[in-house]
């Protein structure tokens, strides 16, 4: 161990970053910034990025003000430097060279050099503690939006490829009607339709499948081959039978969430051990009580497991069903047709409203648990 | 259901009648067998023991003697494959459906999701008792058990001694005759047992209960019996039954006295005796 | 009720114990579902039958007539599984494997790109467990975005980015591997870095008291530790592979492989082509779960880790 913590306090990563930065301002110097032949000289606002970004570089090398306020002030740096990016970047769309990009890999190391350094900040109030752990993730995506945003931008991407965010996010704001009927058409009705449905008749036929102890050894293996099975395949046929509007999308989900549901619960109610059941029956309960009191609760994290996994599941159901036909509105409809006729943009909108609505669907299923469950270890943590 | 309960209950004076009115359990000849996959395995064999009303009676004996699955057979848990017994005057079960025991297991077995006070009320809602009655034994036994005061917490935010009171106001709230317990202090450190078992003989002093303990400390059944039933494995059996002459009221420090070392010797010798037999 | 808890005598029923195990109810659940089958579609194909009767003008047709009917109509809506056996039969066994037509052909592209996404999801998921269990950093940064990533419908993204890589000349194989990679790439992280750290404190101690550097501590520790947890997700992962290349299948236009017959299908109404490819998909998946599944037991078995 000995060696190890010496070896650290040399070459760490911190360090390495911080030579890195250095070492890219250095390029970034004496290589053309933007072609066919600026200097970045010539481009003030970059003159200043580089020299901010050098100077916390050389700052943190020398070792003056390692401490919390010295981090803050590299963050605020790294701020200012990427947004100077971001501002030039558009106005020489397409000709960045070699010294731009040491300037955004300075930059990038710059940024994570705070998440770095932030990420060893101790002696915090739970409160302090609870906001960093939540904004080292938020400066992670946001660093991966920035860079985004300049390297399509320096580069010259196409938009047909990859259009930069700040694109997406005028089409998103642009499209708000469009947008809005399709996510009606795709998560309020077939989603959540199908989620009901499905979780819900699931649910039920656990309960009479764990009544039956032969049907519970019979179903149990075939409901777990067929969680693994590519369900999705069914979509052509549920659209054949129901047609094309929402039912035959909730249809798709409905088979989809049903598996993975029915295996939950159904090891869910079998989860109670011999001691519990022991009890139940020294007090002459009989099975609805002994299912209410015992085994309902005892099942409880095995069923929001799957309803968290279904929760997922039932989005992706739904957009891929609509890729088999669809009335002209809803968000798989949307983004096949918007893919053939080139509007990338509009497609990563929309792929922005489906992460959204899954991600809040998800995150809402997990507070439900976290309030139902509460007594279970793995939440009251 | 309520129909149903009461006709047993008629059923059960009228047996109650016939047998010896102090005779809490009477068993004969009882054997139990499992069928393993390595053959019959005699569990228990031949057993004859009568506990009395107030008695206080310790099943003590190595592991794998039988202890555990005796109790589990008067509480119901087990079926005898041979032999009788009766529970009350009645057969196992219908003491059961009578609920006229509590049991204590050697974990306490509370439900993570309920408060202790709702813990302690669980079979008394599933006896169907109106809501005044519940409150009023929840408060009247989580005091017998000193744990007044820690209704509203949840199991997982008391020491393991606290659970294992809550389990026992729990069997208490029942308000039966009989209690059994099996190892209910086993996992405890010694301080906290110790404890334990000067504020049960309390309670059993209070209420004039009938006991049935298992356990496998020498010290515990000594000091907690009446009578201590030493039982040894292979097949399990009863080897010796001990009527302790030690006064009903009795403090830790009877621990030291010759008294208690003349009862925990016969012990010690009946549980080595059950072992040679064997080797 | 809770009599499971009791001791059960034997039963004499000569059939207890098959029926007791899980091959007899598996066999028995299966069969019923089969027959199941068999009457959903003589349900569902009457309409259209008798429809072709009341065309033709036939008006006393047998019920034993209609049923034969219903089960060999040329696109039912529900086709019977012999039609299906039948279909798939036809397509592997008397159709060069080279031939557009053949099932096989079109398996093997779709099990291509499962197999090749699979395996650059997985080594790129393993990479960065062991990135994210020794670097604070990643952990802080990456963990969150990698378990949200999982609420997010990925899949949606299947055609664009087969759309997108297409207009830049990349198709074929890799852009369908691509959206497998994705998909398998972050279950095998997620339990991979679940398993890296399932060593227990005691354990960790323990090396920490022989001064093991972190990567001898991996070595002999973490790595095994982590084996059962790989195979779980690898399981998961395979099985999201699968599902990404059919689906990735789909926006090129019903070329080649399942999705493509399953597209192909719909497109013409052929029924007995869509349950065919389906089944054939189900195939496949439950195959390549087993696989990872013996593998596993194998594994387990040569580190001591399995009976």
């Amino acid at each position: 161990m000995s060696t190890m913590t010496e070896k650290k306090s040399r070459l760490d990563m911190p360090a390495l970053l911080a030579w890195f930065i250095v070492a890219m301002v250095v390029v970034g110097l004496f290589s053309p910034i933007f072609g066919p032949d600026y200097g970045v000289m010539d481009v003030p606002r970059l003159a200043l990025c580089l020299v901010i970004l050098a100077i916390a570089g050389v700052r943190y090398e020398l070792g003056f003000m390692r401490n919390p306020l010295g981090d803050i002030i590299l963050g605020i740096v790294t701020a200012i430097a990427a947004w100077l990016l971001i501002a030039t970047s558009s106005q020489h769309a397409g000709q960045a060279t070699l010294g731009f990009w040491a300037l955004v890999a300075a930059t990038w190391a710059a940024s994570w050099l705070f998440v770095e350094r932030l990420a060893t900040w101790r002696h915090l109030s739970p409160l302090a503690t609870r906001l960093i752990n939540l904004a080292i993730p938020a400066l992670f995506g946001i660093t991966l939006l920035a860079l985004w945003q300049v390297i399509v931008t320096g580069a010259g991407i196409p938009k047909v490829l990859l259009p930069a965010p700040s694109e997406i996010w005028v089409r998103l704001t642009n499209s708000g009607p469009t947008l809005w009927a399709d996510f009606r058409q795709t998560f309020l009705k077939a989603v959540l339709a199908g989620y009901a449905i499905g979780c819900g008749s699931a649910f039920i036929t656990a309960i009479l499948v764990d009544r039956v102890p032969f049907l519970r050894r019979g179903l149990l293996p075939i409901g777990n081959l067929v969680s693994a099975l590519p369900i999705i395949g069914v979509a052509p046929i549920m659209v054949m039978w129901f047609g094309f509007d929402w039912p035959s999308k909730a249809a798709v989900v409905i088979i989809m969430t049903f598996f993975p549901m029915l295996v939950n619960t159904v090891s869910g109610l079998a989860a109670s051990d011999a001691m519990q059941r022991d009890l139940m029956r020294t007090y002459a309960s009989n099975y609805w009580q002994t299912l209410f009191k015992l085994r309902l609760p005892m099942a409880m994290p095995f069923i929001f497991n799957a309803l968290k996994i279904n929760s997922t599941l039932a989005l992706i159901g739904a957009i891929v069903a609509e890729f088999f036909g669809t009335p002209i509105v809803g968000m798989g409809f949307r983004i096949s047709t918007e893919v053939g006729r080139m509007n990338v943009d509009m497609v990563w909108a929309e792929i922005a409203v489906a992460a959204l609505a899954g991600s809040l669907f998800y995150g809402l299923v997990a507070l439900l648990e976290r309030a139902v469950t509460f007594w279970h270890p793995s939440v009251r943590g | 259901m309520t129909a149903l309960a009461s006709a047993k209950d008629t059923e059960m004076v009228v047996n109650k009648q016939s047998a010896s009115p102090n005779r809490v359990i009477d068993i004969e000849n009882l054997s139990l067998t499992f069928e393993t996959n390595d053959g019959p395995v005699n569990a228990l064999s031949d057993i004859d023991l009568k506990i009395e009303e107030g008695d206080f009676v310790s099943f003590i004996g190595p592991s794998g003697c039988g202890k555990t699955t005796l109790l589990r057979v008067i509480a119901d848990l087990e079926k005898p494959t041979a032999g009788s017994i009766s529970v009350n005057g009645v057969s196992p079960e219908q003491a059961r459906l009578n609920r006229a025991y509590g049991y204590v297991f050697q974990a306490a077995a509370l439900y993570p999701w309920r408060t202790i006070a709702k813990n302690v009320a669980l079979p008394l809602e599933i006896m169907g008792l109106s809501k005044a009655e519940q409150q009023q034994r929840i408060s009247r036994n989580m005091e017998l058990v000193n744990l007044t005061g820690f209704e509203k917490k949840y199991p997982w935010q008391l020491s393991g001694g606290m659970q294992q009171r809550a389990s026992i106001a729990r069997a208490l709230a029942v308000e039966p005759d009989l209690l059994l317990m099996d190892e209910p202090f086993g996992a405890l450190d010694e301080i906290v047992r110790d404890h334990l078992n000067e504020q049960l003989l309390q309670l059993w002093a209070k209420t004039n209960k009938t006991v049935v303990f298992v356990t496998h400390s020498i010290p515990e059944a000594v000091f907690l019996s009446t009578k201590i039933v030493v039982l040894c494995p292979r097949p399990g059996r009863i080897y010796d039954v001990i009527e302790s002459d030690l006064p009903r009221e009795r403090s830790l420090d009877i621990r030291e006295t010759p008294e208690f070392l003349k009862v925990a010797h016969r012990v010690r010798e009946g549980l080595k005796a059950g072992h040679s037999y064997e080797d | 009720m809770t009599d499971a808890s009791l001791s059960q005598t034997r039963s004499m029923n000569p059939f207890a114990g098959l029926m007791s195990g899980t091959i007899g109810p598996v066999t028995v659940v299966v069969l019923a579902i089969i027959a199941l089958w068999y009457i959903s579609a003589v349900a569902l194909n009457t309409q259209f039958q008798q429809d072709i009767y009341a065309r033709a003008g036939q008006s006393d047709v047998s019920f034993s007539q209609l049923v034969t009917d219903t089960l060999f109509q040329e696109r039912p809506v529900l086709p019977a599984p012999h039609q299906v056996l039948v279909e798939i039969w036809d397509t592997t066994v008397n159709k060069k494997i080279t031939s557009k037509r053949s099932l096989v052909y079109h398996t093997g592209i779709t099990l291509s790109s499962t197999l090749l996404g699979f395996l650059i999801g997985t080594t790129l998921g393993i990479l960065l467990a062991i990135g994210i269990v020794h670097s604070r950093v990643l952990d802080k940064s990456l963990m969150p975005w990698v378990i949200s990533s999982q609420t997010i419908p990925i899949l949606a993204i299947a055609p664009m980015i087969i759309v997108v890589l297409n207009a830049v000349g990349i198709s074929g194989l890799l852009p369908k591997a691509m959206i497998s990679t994705y998909l398998s790439f972050f279950p095998v992280t997620v339990g991979m870095v679940k398993g890296l750290r399932s060593p227990e404190v005691i354990h960790m101690d323990l090396m920490h008291t022989y001064s093991a550097t972190r990567i001898q501590a991996f070595w002999k520790l973490r790595l095994p530790y982590a084996v059962p947890y790989l195979f779980t997700s690898m399981k998961i992962g395979m099985a999201a592979s699968l599902v990404g290349a059919i689906v990735g299948e789909l926006p090129t236009g019903a070329v080649a492989g399942l999705g493509a017959r399953l597209l192909a299908g719909s497109y013409y109404g052929q029924t007995v082509q869509i349950w065919s490819a389906l089944l054939m998909a189900a195939f496949l998946a439950g195959s390549l779960v087993a696989l990872i599944g013996v593998i596993e037991k194998r594994t387990l078995k040569r580190m001591g880790m399995a009976g």
